[in-house]
């Protein structure tokens, strides 16, 4: 495919699998959400019929309303829905996997795109595309082993968001790079960066989830609320319980944080030895790559902590990743004239 | 520390994690008034402290504390920053100086922080060996009465009589890596097993490792120095002191130390894209340079390049930088040759459009200054005046003020060269009282005004900016950052388990129970784990009840 191609045909065909990725990412949202719509509709029904299903009289044998015929029918009308919440699902699931590819076709042929070729991570814009196909690949590929297929609405949305935002905020043209990125410690630095990156974008949806959840629950149990309201039910059905959640996102966590100690301060500080002349410089956007990591050793302890497991800790998590985020947008905007780094963000 | 895993945890409510070690000493609740005499009171700090409570706050306030020095301007990285931010904020400059915001990591508080963190690490290491080291020597439990209780459990009745049954057992838990111990009455009996004891060890070599990576940051800190020099291309650089424009020694570290090694830059290269969208942005630059790491050693060769530093014993030389020298030639009022030479001027942008001063002492009878840009690749726009739209020297120009007058460079006190001190100088006029501007080319003459003299813009050199720095403690911070990393895997992912078998006679076979339980916190697998065992040790046994 690359052989022969001039690097602007290649970054054209670049481009190109990136729009199309973003389409079927679109696409796949739209699976996920007739998904939830099929399932609140399930709930509904459940909830409409059982208090009236006898009187209703709406059974197929007509005069001779039984208990077991309605009990029958109840059974055929939710077999349909779980069936149609199955179907939109595995459409969802299919179209994520296709927009995968394509997203990983954008990234590869991006690598190809300069001359010479070089890792599609050199600026902004090629570190979110890359860093959103690594929530996406650890998404597939988690998705059967831990059962995250509930996950789907909102990793296919969060691509959509990010691949837009990426598109309209930082689109640069392919190019080769800057010298001080010439070294294979870019390769290892970045790479470990963006699984990081991914692991802990999928552990901070668990864990936004998991608050949720423990919210709709906690709201569910209170007497007050007897009745409960229609969406913390749908809720409470189409995700794992709380602490499911709790410990998917203590594991998601688990990977994700050796890979942001070597990334961040194993990988980076020799790098920056090689390119800088000493290995940490309090630059900025290695205070915050710092401040992230203690949050998320907090994280850890707080799991470990009486009476900061769970909701604390889950917060904690969310601001971990907030500080990741920070860093990775907010350095480069609002500091990017101070910081040695801010070279991916020109 | 009384043995914490005595008791059970208070920090814990999972029953199946009440002993492990990751957990508060016991008897420690929170925020309880401490007794009256000295020695409890001290006891009860000393807890507090060493609290797994207290670490993670500290951990979050450390987070904290570090923001500010993303924000400010830090003195040791960034020294040209703070002195703009000290100018441009005149009333907060003081404040900030008295909170240390200009040098966050090395300030009181900040390191309070941190020191408080080390000491709570310790205080939180040592007792936790020491349970560690006590719990290595004990065999693990015996079975509890009832094995049905624990998160997994299977009950299977099978043919065979039960010491074949407990010897399958153990030979299959051996195999496992667990540690074994059997007891029991020759017609029945049980199996007790643990594994998983790196789990602890793991974390114990993190934590010690994050103190080994601190000792060899502070020792680097301390011990070391960095320094930087502008040297033309073509002229060498001797390691001390007065060759170096900037030098920031560690409290310890004594100039005497430095290793008298010096160098030639023989030729330097810089290329930039020519073309596309990212015009103008560098590909690669480098200089060679001709280096003897003592006066008496043979001289040796190295290309020295971003990513490429050339690294000695006690010594390394990264190239930083470069930029450009135009050469000058000034003649004064009386005809004579005032200065002749390269000056160095500083890139200020990516196009590297240059700023410089060039002092002239000894011109008559009027000392002579000079400021203005260089333009590596000039170009002129009415909108934008003069510019340099591309880094390479394909069109150079020089556009510079004259001023006249005093220097002021005879009282003494210390003048930056890139700063004209205008107190005493006035700027030179041309006849219709508008400033006289000097804009050449290289090659060109330009004679000043009112019989001062003449500037020749002889041509231009390049100079590259080398960094200088010794950070001793490298391989320590290095080693106790990778034992940490190896320590955390270690603590994040050995399970810690432990396995029953119980073996009863019944109905002419026996009645197997295998029951398990997670002790780091996350039972995923484990009932698959005991199912797996439990055909292992029972091939032929029929299922009576899995959980
Ligand atoms: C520089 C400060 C510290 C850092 C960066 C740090 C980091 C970590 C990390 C990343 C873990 C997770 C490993 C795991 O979950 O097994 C952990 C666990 C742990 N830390 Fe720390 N820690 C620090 C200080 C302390 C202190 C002062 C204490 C003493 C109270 C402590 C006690 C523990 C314990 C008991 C665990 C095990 C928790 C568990 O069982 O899950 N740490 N620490």
């Amino acid at each position: 495919m690359i052989e022969g191609m001039a690097p602007a045909d290649v970054a054209a065909f670049s481009d190109r699998a990136f729009m199309f990725a973003s389409i079927v990412y679109v696409l796949a949202v739209l699976g996920h959400l007739v998904e939830w719509a099929s399932s609140l509709g399930t709930v509904a029904a459940t909830r409409d019929r059982s208090p009236v299903g006898v009187a209703a009289g709406s059974s197929p044998a007509g005069a001779a309303t039984t208990d077991a015929a309605v009990d029958d029918d109840r059974a055929d009308v939710e077999e349909r829905r779980r069936l149609r919440v199955e179907t939109a699902g595995r459409i969802g699931v299919a179209l994520t996997v296709l927009a995968t590819v394509l997203h990983a076709a954008a990234v590869v042929s991006r690598a190809f795109a300069s001359d010479p070729a070089r890792v599609p991570w050199g600026n902004m814009y090629e570190f979110t595309m890359t860093g959103a196909l690594g929530v996406s690949v650890i998404y597939l590929a988690l998705l059967s082993p831990l059962r995250l297929r509930w996950m789907g609405l909102f990793v296919t949305g969060f691509q959509v968001v990010v691949l837009m935002l990426a598109n309209l905020t930082l689109e640069q043209a392919a190019g080769p790079l800057v010298p001080a990125l010439h070294s294979y410690w870019l390769v290892i630095h970045v790479g470990a960066a963006i699984l990081a990156t991914g692991a802990f974008a999928v552990g901070a949806l668990t864990s936004v989830v998991f608050l949720l959840q423990e919210r709709a629950q906690r709201r569910t149990q209170a007497p007050a609320a007897a009745g409960s309201n229609r969406v913390s039910r749908v809720l409470l059905e189409r995700f794992p319980p709380p602490d499911v959640l709790d410990r998917l996102s203590y594991r998601l966590h688990a990977v994700a944080f050796p890979l942001w100690t070597f990334a961040a301060l194993i990988a980076g500080p020799i790098w920056a030895e090689y390119a800088w002349g000493s290995y940490w410089n309090w630059d900025p956007k290695e205070v915050w790559a710092f401040i992230t990591w203690v949050i998320y050793a907090a994280y850890l302890h707080a799991r470990a902590t009486a009476g900061w497991r769970g909701r604390a800790a889950a917060v904690l998590a969310l601001i971990g990743f907030a500080t990741l985020l920070f860093n990775f947008v907010g350095i480069n905007f609002f500091f990017g004239a101070g910081s040695m780094h801010s070279y991916a963000g020109s | 520390m009384t043995g914490a895993s005595a008791a059970p945890s208070a920090t814990s409510t999972r029953p199946e994690e009440s002993t492990d070690f990751g957990s508060e000493p016991p008897g420690t609740p929170p925020g309880r008034a401490p007794g009256l005499s000295p020695f409890e009171f001290l006891r009860w700090a000393w807890r507090q402290l060493t609290s797994m409570r207290t670490a993670l706050l500290l951990l979050l306030l450390l987070a904290l504390a570090a923001i500010p020095g993303s924000v400010v301007p830090q003195a040791d990285v960034a020294a040209v920053q703070v002195s703009r931010w000290k100018e441009a904020h005149p009333d907060l400059a003081p404040i900030y100086e008295r909170l240390g915001l200009f040098s966050v990591y090395d300030s009181p508080w900040f390191s309070a922080i941190y020191l408080l963190l080390m000491v709570s690490l310790v205080g939180c290491i040592l007792p936790r060996t020491a349970v560690y080291a006590r719990s290595l020597r004990v065999a693990p439990p015996k079975a509890p009465r009832n094995l049905g209780r624990l998160p997994a459990y299977l009950g299977v009745q099978t043919d065979e009589a039960p010491d074949v049954v407990l010897d399958r057992a153990r030979a299959a838990l051996r195999r496992r890596r667990y540690r074994v111990v059997s007891s029991g009455p020759a017609d029945g009996g049980s199996v007790a097993a643990e594994r998983g004891y790196l789990r602890e060890a793991g974390n114990l070599l993190f934590h010690v490792s994050v103190i080994v990576v601190l000792v060899g940051f502070a020792y680097g800190q301390l011990l070391g120095y960095k320094g930087g020099s502008i040297v033309l291309v073509g002229k060498g650089f001797a390691n001390s002191l007065t060759q170096y424009d900037d030098f920031a020694p560690g409290s310890f570290y004594d100039p005497a130390d430095l290793q008298p090694m010096s160098l030639t830059v023989d030729s330097f290269e810089a290329e930039f894209l020519r073309t596309g969208p990212q015009r103008g942005q560098p590909v690669d630059f480098g200089a060679d340079v001709t280096y003897r790491e003592t006066p008496s050693a043979e001289p040796r060769r190295h290309r020295l390049a971003v990513n490429h530093p050339l690294v000695l014993d006690e010594v390394s030389v990264f190239l930083v930088g470069h930029g450009y020298a135009p050469v000058l030639t000034v003649r004064d009022g009386n005809g004579d040759v005032a200065y002749s030479g390269p000056v160095v001027f500083l890139p200020q942008d990516a196009s590297f459009a240059s700023f410089g001063v060039l002092k002239v002492p000894d011109a008559q009878p009027e000392q002579l200054g000079f400021d203005g840009m260089f333009f590596p690749t000039y170009n002129f726009t009415m909108a934008r005046g003069p510019f340099s739209v591309f880094p390479d020297a394909l069109n150079p120009a020089l556009s510079m003020l004259a001023y006249s007058g005093d220097l002021g460079m005879d009282e003494g006190a210390p003048q930056s060269v890139f700063e004209l001190d205008t107190d005493q100088l006035e700027k030179v006029k041309r006849a219709d009282q508008r400033d006289f501007r000097l804009d050449l080319a290289p090659g060109r003459t330009v004679r000043l005004p009112d019989g001062l003299g003449s500037v020749r813009f002889d041509g231009w050199q390049r100079w590259v900016k080398l960094q200088i720095s010794d950070t001793p403690g490298k391989a320590i911070a290095l080693t106790g950052m990778v034992l940490a990393l190896v320590g955390l895997m270690g603590s994040l992912f050995i399970r810690r388990r432990r396995v029953w078998v119980r073996v009863t006679s019944r109905e002419g076979g026996s009645y197997v129970e295998v029951a398990g339980l997670d002790r780091s916190g996350s039972s995923d697998g484990l009932v698959e784990e005991i199912s797996r065992l439990a055909d292992v040790v029972v091939p032929a046994g029929e299922e009576e009840r899995l959980r």
